[in-house]
């Protein structure tokens, strides 16, 4: 991972949406910056000039300001604009068109304490069955060993692989208690909720090597629950997918190199 | 000024045999069961001081696993168990319990105690020119429903597997699988609930009721407006709540499931229960009050501000009924905005939008109430006592609080800051400088009325200002790690890329709380040293609110004749009067 892309600021977008919600935050902030420093010069003005001292008396009328008036309708104009203009159309292009399943690479993710599962559909492009009666160290998301869509699924702990410049879904739900998918760079954050399966989706702009982490506190490992965000170049993709694939009539069996189970909940 | 108040010690002793006292009564009837609205605001105070400290004193500790991850604390951490800080080391439960507790104790057990049961109960009847609450018994039993439920709260630390951990929110499922700790907090947040219920109901038809002959709504100081607003909130807000944490209890206790869904598996366990429940369910109903219950920390702090200012500025409030109806317009528009608190539930488009128009909404009386303080020092003759430092600094403290809203409030850009630093920022802008400055603003400036001694104004003005840059030193550089995309709640920070990008700031914080915590000092050796300072004089701030027509401290009954009001409440520099105050309780010519 490159550290030196992390500062005091927005870390890198490497997403296609990323730049609306980035420009958003940063027009708000001059807003906020200029009401901010607006106020606070008449704050200070007044400060100093209306001091108590000696031969200084209060003016008992209230002063004619009309100018109150129109700064308290330029936040009310400047607020619709940011409603109407910026807020809702980007959380709208971003939430109410996703790409169709037939462009993107779908994933199914179930996220657990304290660990993230990934279900790949691998070559036939199907999903196996899950159950949670089937859920073991082995066989983490639950799947049905006699479903044939599901003997050449890729399950990976942790490792989050996904080509770069295609659109990917991810099918986000969690097995016990809520978390929350969140990877900075891509500008995507959606809560896992256990008993829902909500979709999210991104596509990566850049390859590389990034980070997800649980944003919400989710039991003791909460800090840990992070997986590697492997942005892969086409090629690299599909060299991962033909390693991964599971070999034929086998058990699935966790593709991750490591697999670091949940510790039990005290 | 009105005879009334030069009476003094005669004045008071005979108020005392002419009101309530028909023979002295017993110590514990008097200080401990007291009835008297002044007793129990005392008690809450003095309480509520020392639950906020205990709870600072939480994430100061909390505080140093954050700047040096894994390190071991320094003679603190031995004296620790073994359970908590392992060698000295910080134990991730414990991370989790002292970041749930801090919430906790610090939002129910310090500031709504100390905001609506500590000043609220001295303050209002005296400004009203009333001789106590309405329903005094039911007041003690508000106060006696409080204590217990702090105590038992602070218990939870004793419990098997420790404290709550699960977050001020208690989010289940998480909340139901945790350790008994929970179950403590649930039983202490319903004696909580009902002390505030209790408190809330008495406040109303007080206010509704026991006003002084000539005092209408609208010339009743912004205090009593914002602690009439407030008690709505409390009434109708914490119902929700209360059935909620009850609800969770039946899921711990009783096998129920209102917040499990079907098929849970917990560390590689299918879970038995019935399911079909709704962990989003606790959510709506614990934001339905949590988010009210910001305008309740922060509408009383508004209310002391108005008080402080105007008698600083020494000029009348600018747009003193704007301020009114912009706190009521608050108050009703604080129960439309919940979810707000919820975007990253996978909530649709129509209802996200609905949730962040009302949150725009609700800025607008928070600015236009800020306009009016702001205006209000337009062509004054500001005294920078100590309460007004503290109130000045409420201004652009608060300022940066409710800015900081806005990215937050809206939905795009919440996708982004959800969840981050920048949250802890901000409403910690709302309730730190902003709320607990106000409520320091109360304390100095109504000390002289609880004790008839005046605070020392040097011990005050260090408190102050060491105070105002260590806390910006705590808050401000949360943006940052914010913006960087830091979440919250991480036990190490550092685990992450981006994490360790901001770990400087990290130890820039946690030594400003350090420092936060010297600066106090001053302000607890001021506060009992100044019980034997000299009788400070009777209206020592020159003010002309009814709180001030009653001696100092007040006798019990509190008025030695039932005070008329003749004015509205901030009649200061008054052309053509000798005095620059004339009293709402001064007849003709004052």
């Amino acid at each position: 991972m490159d550290e030196t892309k992390y500062g005091f600021w927005f870390p890198p977008d490497v997403s296609v949406h990323g730049r609306q919600i980035d420009s958003l935050i940063n027009i708000v902030h001059w807003f906020m910056l200029l009401l901010f420093v607006g106020w606070g010069a008449f704050f200070v003005y007044c400060l100093i000039k209306y001091r108590a001292r000696p031969g200084h008396t209060a003016s008992y009328l209230p002063p004619k300001a009309q100018f109150t008036k129109v700064i308290e309708v330029g936040v009310i104009v400047i607020e619709v604009l940011l409603l109407f203009g910026f807020s809702t159309p980007v959380w709208f292009r971003y939430k109410n068109h996703p790409p169709t399943e037939k462009d993107a690479l779908v994933v199914k993710l179930v996220a657990e304490q304290f660990a993230w599962n990934f279900q790949y559909a691998g070559k036939d492009g199907k999903f196996g069955k899950t159950a949670e009666a089937n859920i073991s160290a082995d066989n983490p998301v639950g799947l049905d060993a006699e479903d044939p869509d599901g003997k050449d699924d890729i399950i990976t702990v942790n490792q989050f692989h996904v080509p770069v410049n295609k659109p990917v879904i991810v099918q986000i739900s969690s097995k016990d208690v809520i978390h929350s998918f969140n990877i900075p760079v891509l500008r995507v954050k959606q809560d896992a909720v256990p008993g829902a399966r909500i979709p999210i989706w991104f596509q990566a702009t850049q390859a590389g090597h990034f980070e997800l982490g649980c944003a919400q506190l989710c039991g003791l490992g909460h800090y840990r629950m992070r997986a590697d965000v492997l942005i892969d170049t086409p090629e690299d993709y599909a060299k991962w997918l033909a390693e991964s694939a599971p070999p034929p009539a086998e058990q699935p069996t966790s593709a991750a190199p490591e697999n670091p189970q949940s510790a039990p909940q005290k | 000024m009105s005879a009334s108040t030069t009476h003094g010690h005669a004045a008071a002793a005979h108020a005392h045999d002419a009101g309530h006292g028909h023979h002295e009564l017993p110590f514990w009837r008097k200080y401990i069961f007291s009835v008297d609205h002044k007793v129990i605001g005392v008690q809450y105070a003095v309480s509520a001081l020392v639950f906020l400290f205990f709870g600072f004193c939480l994430m100061m500790l909390l505080r140093w696993q954050l700047a040096y991850p894994g390190q071991p604390l320094p003679v603190i951490g031995k004296l620790l168990s073994e359970s908590t800080m392992p060698g000295g080391v910080m134990a991730p439960e414990f991370y989790n319990q002292l970041g749930a507790m801090h919430g906790t104790i610090m939002v129910f057990m310090g500031i709504v105690p100390l905001a609506v049961g500590g000043f609220g109960n001295y303050v209002v009847p005296l400004q009203i020119g009333a001789p106590d609450m309405a329903f005094p018994r039911l007041n003690m039993a508000s106060y006696w429903a409080f204590l217990p439920g702090g105590i038992l709260m602070l218990l939870g630390f004793v419990a098997p597997g420790g404290a709550a951990q699960s977050g001020w929110t208690s989010y289940p499922p998480l909340s139901d699988i945790a350790t008994t700790g929970q179950t403590i907090w649930l039983l202490a947040m319903v004696l909580l609930i009902t002390s505030s219920l209790l408190g809330s109901i008495n406040f109303i038809v007080t206010i509704v009721q026991l006003r002084a002959k000539g005092l209408t709504f609208f010339r009743m100081p912004f205090f009593v407006h914002a602690q009439f607003v407030t008690s709505f909130l409390l009434l109708l807000a914490f119902p929700p709540l209360e059935a909620a944490s009850v609800m969770q209890l039946m899921d711990r206790l009783a096998g129920t499931s209102f917040f499990l869904p079907s098929g849970l598996v917990i560390s590689g366990e299918q879970l038995h229960v019935a399911g079909g429940g709704s962990p989003l369910l606790w959510q709506h109903l614990f934001w339905f009050l949590a988010h009210p219950e910001v305008y309740v920390l922060i509408l009383p702090a508004m209310g002391i501000i108005a008080e402080v200012i105007a008698n600083n500025t020494r000029k009348p409030l600018w747009g003193y009924r704007l301020l009114v109806y912009s706190a009521i317009f608050l108050g009703f528009m604080s129960f439309v905005v919940w979810a707000h608190h919820m975007f990253m539930t996978g909530m649709g488009t129509t209802m996200s939008t609905f949730f962040q128009t009302t949150t725009m909404i609700i800025s607008i009386p928070s600015v236009v109430i800020l306009t009016c303080f702001i205006m209000s020092l337009y062509g004054g003759a500001i005294r920078f006592t100590v309460p007004m430092l503290f109130a000045t600094a409420f201004l652009p403290m608060f300022a940066i609080g409710g800015l900081t809203g806005l990215p937050l409030g809206l939905t795009a850009s919440d996708i982004y800051l959800h969840d981050t630093f920048y949250v802890i920022g901000h409403f910690h802008y709302v309730v730190a400088p902003g709320t607990i400055f106000a409520l320091f603003a109360g304390i100095y400036y109504w000390y002289p009325k609880v004790t008839g001694k005046q605070m020392n104004q040097t011990l005050g003005k260090i408190h102050f200002w060491v105070s105002f840059i260590c806390i910006n030193g705590i808050f401000m550089p949360m943006f940052w790690q914010g913006m960087a995309g830091l979440s919250r709640r991480l036990y190490d920070p550092t685990i992450y890329a981006h994490g360790r990008a901001v770990q400087s700031l990290n130890v820039l914080i946690s030594w400003s709380a350090w420092g936060l915590a010297i600066a106090q000092l001053p302000f607890i050796w001021n506060f009992f040293s100044s019980l034997r300072r000299p009788k400070a004089a009777e209206n020592p701030w020159q003010a002309t609110t009814l709180e001030w027509a009653a001696p100092s401290p007040p006798p019990h009954g509190n008025f030695v004749t039932p005070p008329v009001v003749y004015r509205d409440p901030y009649e200061y520099s008054v052309p053509g009067k000798a005095k620059d105050f004339s009293p709402q309780f001064a007849a003709g010519e004052a």
